[in-house]
């Protein structure tokens, strides 16, 4: 379809092609998610490549100074008696050496000891400090299990180890380029016959021309070790049998390669019947939820932005003041209030199953219901805001071509906000994926079947994930999960970027 | 066309207009009552002598104030004196959430404002590559990796801590750039630039320039990461386990309805929360404006 087929459709035409290019986009953002994945990695390996260009270029052209700080970091910049600067490379270098030596060498090799083992177990005399062999049970070997918390060993440590020396290990040879670089370059600057940066003037350029170092310095350590080192350990628990047969300290878990992705997807029945019944509710779920929030959230701004209407304030505040109140206690209160005996049933003397209904349709409407509760005062309090910036002289011209209200509404109202809030109905498709609260609070997931692992009627990935780390210890299905639901929030973010970027071309509003 | 048919076509108009404003008046009224509901009956509970979870009625048939009074402290009729509440120490926890959520407020700030400050005015080779690190981390489910957080701070020693709380709190922090440096964007550079000529630092700039600029996002950072404890429960439940002396608002008040004590601490619960609600309710209205910009991402001038 072309520019030309697109202006001539009406605006509902448009609705269902933007709704449909949407979903078909999906395939197209996961080929397009994996290609640039794949360009990260390419670029991410010529980075390196120029990067030992580089680095051997400076070996060849260096001076003895130079040459040595390749060995001995720092040295160049003694030579070059740049004192202070030397001194800590030669401290990093000698913490890293002591902290591998002494610490984090021991967690590399044995995050491959024996090969597939992530760590070795001292069982009395049936299998010793070898560890399990690959694919085999220790619980299933007969003898005493000693747990000696002095030479057990604890898979949990030495995998979060492994992560923390490699990431330590990352940043030291960032460190140690940095060397070689500032070794050749305070030798280019002395053969240039100029006088190089004393450590004063060097301290100075990190408020100015290196102040975005000093700033993200600490942001940067912080995140790298609360949040990535965090995911990188989650995403390695995915190929583990970390769960609740296999929990450190005591047990042992090891690399089973993408047995849970099999299982997940086909092997184990059970597991892969839930994982799909979840993945199609989550996504019908997130469909209802976003667009009955969008288009009733809309209908009541232009309610309270019509002209006409008195205390448009009043009204507007009212509403505010329910998405203001933190949505674990309005949520809870619902959960209340909607319960079998609960005081809805009790006023209406009805004795409706909203939140138990077995058959699960009742909580899956009642979660929707409440959602929409929940979430149409945030969709009327962002679209009052865009409502006003319509131009006026659109409205105006229409009425002096005779366009009465209805079709005010459906050719510049509705056209205007959807074209404006099309990346905010993709954000909110994605936080609905993600939509934890309304699920927890009010059922929780259930009713809960025997059908489901480890998960009731109206969970979604994101709460099976939840219960699969809290209840049942399965951490490598929650990881797996986690990846899965990753995956399918990069792509939603992939086609917002992509629709917001088609959007600004046709420029229907400009 | 004549003056009186025009004025009758304009009455017609009018009539019509009034007639469609009184049912929107209708529904916006139906609309508030439901919406309200749940959140006047909370505080009618709160309010209420008998601890019925499900009441016939929607106003309290006795009213009391013990319910409030009841969550800091306990009368003990063998004693004679007033005892803390045995098994839910709300003063405690309100306190806990407190000393959690101000502290993080002033880290998180300084590092959303710093970071936001570095991706926003300075140019440097690897902004790129942490603007996409910063967007993938964003996208992978927050509590995904929760367990893992919790072993590494077993290892600092500060597993079910409240400091623990507040370093993960703060350490993610770092990833809400988005809104302030969206902000930061819309400051001219030319005054940077005006700055730099009369021999300012960057570091210079930062405080004397862009700061003072900033008052309403620093006001908004502040408040936002100030908020989030209060109504955090997936984290803390998760990482203060058993561990009740470090429960914060949100976990003690959810516990409160566990089916052991829901039957007795119905009422208490309702007056926790609206207790907790009612201030956060305040913020949020006053913040409203800025809550849109965060979302449309400053599409909003109004």
């Amino acid at each position: 379809m072309d520019y030309l087929d697109y202006v001539q459709m009406t605006t509902g035409q448009r609705f269902v092609y933007k709704l449909k290019s949407f979903f078909m986009g999906i395939p197209g953002a996961i080929v397009k998610l994996v290609s640039i994945v794949g360009h990260f990695i390419a670029s991410f390996f010529s980075m390196i490549a120029n990067g030992f260009k580089g680095y051997g270029e400076r070996f060849s052209n260096g001076d003895t100074g130079t040459k040595l700080s390749y060995v001995i970091m720092g040295a160049g910049n003694f030579v070059h008696k740049q004192i202070g600067k030397g001194l800590l490379f030669l401290a990093a270098e000698v913490a890293y050496i002591v902290y591998m030596v002494s610490f984090g060498f021991q967690y590399i090799t044995q995050i491959y000891s024996t090969g597939v083992n992530i760590g070795g177990n001292i069982v009395n005399g049936v299998i010793g400090n070898e560890g399990p062999i690959y694919g085999q049970d220790p619980d299933g070997l007969t003898g005493d299990v000693i747990i000696n918390s002095d030479t057990v060993d604890d898979s949990n440590k030495i995998l979060l180890f492994f992560v923390m020396t490699v990431l330590i290990t990352i940043a030291f040879v960032v460190v140690y380029v940095a060397n070689t670089k500032s070794a050749y370059a305070v030798q280019q600057i002395e053969q240039s016959g100029k006088k190089p940066m004393s450590a004063m003037e060097e301290l100075r350029s990190f408020l100015d021309e290196r102040f975005h170092v000093t700033l993200m310095a600490i942001p940067v350590i912080l995140l790298l070790i609360f949040t990535v080192l965090p995911i990188i350990f989650t995403i390695f628990v995915a190929f583990t049998n970390y769960d609740k047969n296999h929990q450190p300290p005591g047990n042992l878990y090891w690399w089973v390669g993408f047995e849970n992705f099999a299982d997940v997807f086909y092997t184990n029945k059970m597991k892969s019947e839930t994982f799909g019944k979840i993945l199609l509710w989550t996504i019908v779920w997130a469909f209802f939820a976003t667009f009955s929030n969008y288009i009733l959230g809309i209908v009541l701004a232009l309610m309270i932005n019509k002209k006409g209407i008195k205390f448009k304030g009043f009204w507007r505040t009212m509403f505010v003041i329910t998405a203001a109140v933190p949505q674990f206690v309005t949520l809870l209160v619902m959960r209340i209030l909607l319960d079998d005996k609960g005081a809805i049933n009790s006023m209406l003397g009805t004795n409706i199953p909203f939140l138990t209904d077995m058959s699960g349709v009742w909580p899956k409407i009642t979660v929707i219901l409440v959602n929409m509760w929940v979430g149409i005062p945030y969709t009327m309090l962002i679209s009052s805001g865009l409502l006003m910036n319509i131009p006026e002289d659109l409205y105006e011209s229409a009425r002096i071509d005779g366009a009465n209200a209805f079709q005010q509404f459906t050719k510049i109202t509705f056209p205007y906000i959807f074209f404006v809030t099309t990346p905010y109905l993709i954000t909110s498709f994605v936080g609905n994926i993600n939509n934890f609260n309304v699920i927890y609070f009010l059922t929780a997931g259930g009713p809960n079947s025997d059908s489901y692992y480890q998960a009731g009627q109206t969970d979604l990935l994101v709460t099976w994930l939840y219960k699969l780390t809290v209840n049942s210890s399965d951490y490598n299905l929650a990881a797996v999960i986690g990846l899965l639901v990753f995956v399918i929030c990069a792509a939603g973010a992939l086609i917002t970027f992509n629709m917001s970027k088609a959007s600004k071309n046709e420029e229907e509003f400009s | 066309m004549t003056n009186t048919q025009s004025a009758a076509m304009k009455s017609g108009y009018a009539a019509r207009r009034k007639a469609a404003n009184i049912i929107i008046y209708v529904i916006l009224s139906i609309m508030v009552i439901i919406w309200l509901f749940p959140i006047v009956w909370l505080v009618m509970r709160s309010f209420s002598g008998d601890n019925l979870i499900a009441p016939k009625n929607f106003f309290p048939t006795e009213w009391t104030f013990d319910n409030y009074i009841n969550l800091f402290a306990v009368w003990d009729s063998e004693a004679n004196a007033w005892v803390d509440p045995d098994p839910f120490p709300y003063g405690k926890w309100l306190l806990n959430t407190f000393i959690v959520a101000v502290c993080s407020a002033v880290i998180s700030t300084l590092i959303i404002l710093m970071i936001s400050y570095a991706f926003s005015r300075l140019r440097f080779k690897t902004r790129k590559t942490f603007l996409n690190f910063g967007l993938i981390l964003g996208m992978f489910p927050g509590f995904m990796s929760m367990a893992a957080t919790y072993n590494i701070m077993e290892i600092f020693g500060l597993k079910q801590s409240l400091v623990g709380l507040v370093i993960v709190y703060s350490a993610g922090a770092g990833l809400g750039y988005q809104v302030s440096k969206g902000f930061f964007d819309t400051i001219p550079r030319s005054l940077d630039e005006a700055a730099k000529i009369d021999g300012a630092t960057r570091n210079q700039i930062f405080w004397v320039i862009i700061l003072p600029l900033s008052k309403p996002i620093i006001v908004y950072t502040a408040l936002t990461t100030f908020l989030s404890p209060w109504a955090d429960y997936i984290f803390v439940s998760y990482f203060m386990k058993d561990n009740q002396e470090n429960y914060t608002v949100a976990v003690g008040l959810y516990n409160m309805l566990e089916p052991n004590y829901i039957a007795n601490y119905f009422t208490r619960f309702c007056a926790g929360a609206v207790l907790i609600a009612v201030p956060i309710t305040i913020l949020f209205v006053i913040m409203q404006r800025f809550y849109v910009a965060g979302v449309t991402g400053g599409a909003v001038k109004g």
